[in-house]
């Protein structure tokens, strides 16, 4: 785990900037997100103080939503859409590739700590279904072949 | 000089827009070609993305699905006979597809650049907020009830209801919020519009602001849709820059303003309550209604929520009066519909149209039947909650009451087609397993049953005697009851409609022999 503490003067500037803003919660967590990559543990209490909520409550928002990670990301995140529309064009299949070739689950990091996978339902591409986020980047009419191009272009990037 | 236009769409550059453009601009400098390239939003006719306009004396001529490689190509015959070209689609709006649309909504799709005010106000743009500033808020209100619209989200509520409760809900402050969290499998209307229309939300936004007597607003957008998030913002600064929003919103004398706030990946934030507790800063957890949003909605105060599609339609309304808008439509559905094809089908894109055309028009006409070629086996129609639709039933038409009489609906207008490769009994199952994971744990039908739900399907696909599948059969038929009259909202309350309608249709992927006839 690396130092936390060296997150805390973002943290300190996205509190400054967004205390007073109602309902500040939300934007706070994206913004710490968005600058650490993942939302630090003593992150938690300074929230909490800053807002005057309880700790339980911020890590009850934190747990609630999909988006919100406690521990630092992968170099790379792969968002496979596993909704109704991209299902019927074959994203289990795609899925299936993806378990196969990282040795990984729905949810896990590859060994290497190079690429994460995470469901998504819903990246509104459906007209060109299968689609993929990969690092915000949307991919659409994915085939089996550009998949594993893409996965292929992390992973190599990662070993020089 | 070429004017050339290619979107900027974000799913026009995941098949490869951006690569288009970038040969475009290599390869003309090469040739010292003179090009003026402008990046348009989406024509929605995905199929053909990516998707090369040249604007020419007698319209736009298009070329696609391109890729970077078709360039230099494409680029030979434009100097010659541009028509020659084996990607040639003649004049765009010429294309059927196109052309029998009725674009209301959708009217600057694929036209326009979505960040130029010009481009905007050359197709009409503020000309509603004008006219809802020069009407006032009782009559701007009173247009939108006449216009007979209704929320475009899923339960069609008559939009200038709740319009007036929130305007005579007392003094002091309220607000206006735009549900853009309707993540719907199956549904990019949403999306296009706020990537490609930006400036269309925000007037509607203004005319509902000044209307009812709020001055903020918030759009709540999700987290999935990042390019749409990004063109907002930016719109925000341009309107707010050009007095359409502010201390003095459109030249009105009164101050409305807007912000955007971001969703965090919480499928039931989508539901107006539970987004109205997510924008205080909390979990989204549902709210039990009454009180109704519109008296005590966000903060505690008179809230008027609605979606992208109903706030966008308001505009033309206004513009172009209400009886305009009555003009199209079916019954009690009137205006247009922007619905949206998607899954397993051929030309998938978007098609608007007024209520009122058939099922079977919009999945074989339009989307040309499946992508597979493979035989079609239903489309599910709503989005994760809507039922599964067989093709018996393709020749209902597109309207709230028709859809409600068959135990279907048509939510948020998205229609995902399935051939006869999907198994049913999965889709079931993922549509209870769904619930599960984004059940905000409120009601016991929706956090537990759906759970029960999961292992049910489970039991029953793996039981080996047609006896024991029966009995969990009915478990699951029970369930689905439950699910639908205990739930606090959609969420429980409409998943039993996938499950149910599958069950229903296609009892033989559940391995049970029962037909319809017998239930």
């Amino acid at each position: 785990m690396p130092d936390e503490t060296l997150h805390l003067p973002l943290i300190h500037s996205v509190l400054e900037r967004e205390k007073d803003t109602p309902g500040a919660l939300l934007p706070i967590l994206h913004a710490i997100q968005d600058g650490a990559g993942y939302i630090p543990d003593l992150a938690i209490a300074e929230i909490a103080h800053a807002l005057n909520l309880s700790l339980a409550e911020v890590r009850g928002v934190i747990s609630f939503y999909h988006d919100f990670r406690t521990t630092p990301p992968a170099r790379h995140t792969l968002r496979l859409c596993r909704a109704e529309s991209c299902q019927s064009m074959g994203a289990e299949r795609l899925a299936a590739q993806l378990r196969e070739q990282l040795e990984l689950d729905d949810h896990g990091t590859s060994a290497d700590g190079q690429i994460s996978l995470r469901p998504v339902y819903c990246l509104g591409a459906c007209a060109c279904s299968p689609a993929l986020e990969l690092d915000g980047r949307l991919h659409a009419r994915l085939t089996p072949e550009h998949l594993r191009d893409l996965v292929n272009g992390c992973l190599e990037e990662g070993s020089c | 000089m070429l004017r050339l236009c290619i979107p900027c769409d974000s799913v026009a550059r995941a098949v490869g827009a951006d690569e288009v453009a970038d040969s475009l601009l290599r390869e003309a400098e090469r040739r010292q070609l003179p090009i003026e390239l402008l990046r348009t939003s989406s024509r929605g006719l995905y199929w053909l993305e990516p998707l090369l306009e040249l604007e020419g004396p007698e319209g736009r001529l298009g070329f696609g699905p391109l890729t970077a490689a078709d360039v230099p190509s494409v680029l030979d015959a434009l100097a010659g006979n541009a028509g020659s070209h084996p990607l040639a689609l003649g004049p765009v709006e010429e294309i059927p597809y196109l052309k029998s649309q009725q674009r209301l909504l959708f009217a600057r799709a694929g036209i326009t650049r979505p960040l130029s005010l010009e481009d905007y106000r050359a197709r009409g743009g503020f000309e509603g907020l004008d006219r809802a500033i020069a009407l006032g808020g009782e009559a701007t209100v009173a247009a939108v009830l006449d216009s007979g619209l209704r929320g475009r989200g899923g339960a069609a509520f008559p939009a200038g209801i709740k319009w007036r409760t929130v305007r005579e809900a007392g003094a002091g402050q309220k607000y206006v919020v735009c549900n853009a969290d309707e993540g719907d499998s199956g549904t990019f209307a949403d999306r296009m519009l706020m990537e490609g229309d930006p400036f269309l939300l925000i007037e509607g936004m203004a005319i509902a602001g000044l209307a009812v007597g709020a001055s903020m607003g918030y759009v709540y957008v999700r987290s999935e849709y990042p390019d749409a998030i990004d063109t907002l913002n930016q719109a925000l600064r341009i309107a707010r820059e050009a007095g359409y929003l502010g201390a003095n919103a459109g030249g009105s004398g009164r101050a409305f303003d807007l912000d955007v706030r971001v969703g965090a990946g919480a499928y039931i934030c989508g539901e107006e309550t539970a987004l109205l507790d997510s924008l205080e800063g909390k979990r989204g957890t549902v709210r039990a209604k009454p009180p109704l949003p519109a008296l005590q909605g966000l903060f505690g105060l008179p809230t008027l929520v609605h979606n992208v599609l109903t706030l966008a339609s308001v505009p033309i309304i206004l513009a172009r009066g209400a009886q305009f808008y009555r003009d199209f439509g079916m019954g009690r559905s009137l205006g247009t519909m922007p619905f949206q094809l998607a899954g397993n089908i051929r030309h998938g894109g978007l098609v608007e149209r007024a209520f009122g055309l058939t099922l079977r028009e919009l999945v074989e006409g339009y989307g040309g039947g499946t992508a597979s070629g493979r035989p079609l086996k239903a489309a599910q129609v709503g989005g994760p909650l809507g039922a599964w639709v067989p093709p018996a039933q393709f020749d209902t038409p597109l309207d709230y009451e028709a859809f409600a009489a068959m135990g279907a609906m048509l939510g948020h207008g998205g229609v995902v087609v399935a051939d006869d490769s999907l198994d049913m009994a999965r889709m079931a199952r993922f549509a209870l397993q769904f619930c599960a994971e984004e059940s905000c744990g409120k009601c016991t039908p929706c956090r537990i049953g759906s759970t029960r739900g999961v292992e049910v399907v489970d039991r029953l696909i793996a039981s080996t005697n047609a006896a024991a599948r029966e009995e969990q059969a009915e478990l699951l038929r029970d369930l689905c009851d439950t699910l639908q009259s205990g739930s606090l909202c959609a969420l429980g309350g409409m998943t039993s409609y996938p499950v149910a309608s599958a069950l229903k249709h296609f009892p033989a992927d559940f391995g049970l022999q029962t037909s319809e006839a017998d239930q």
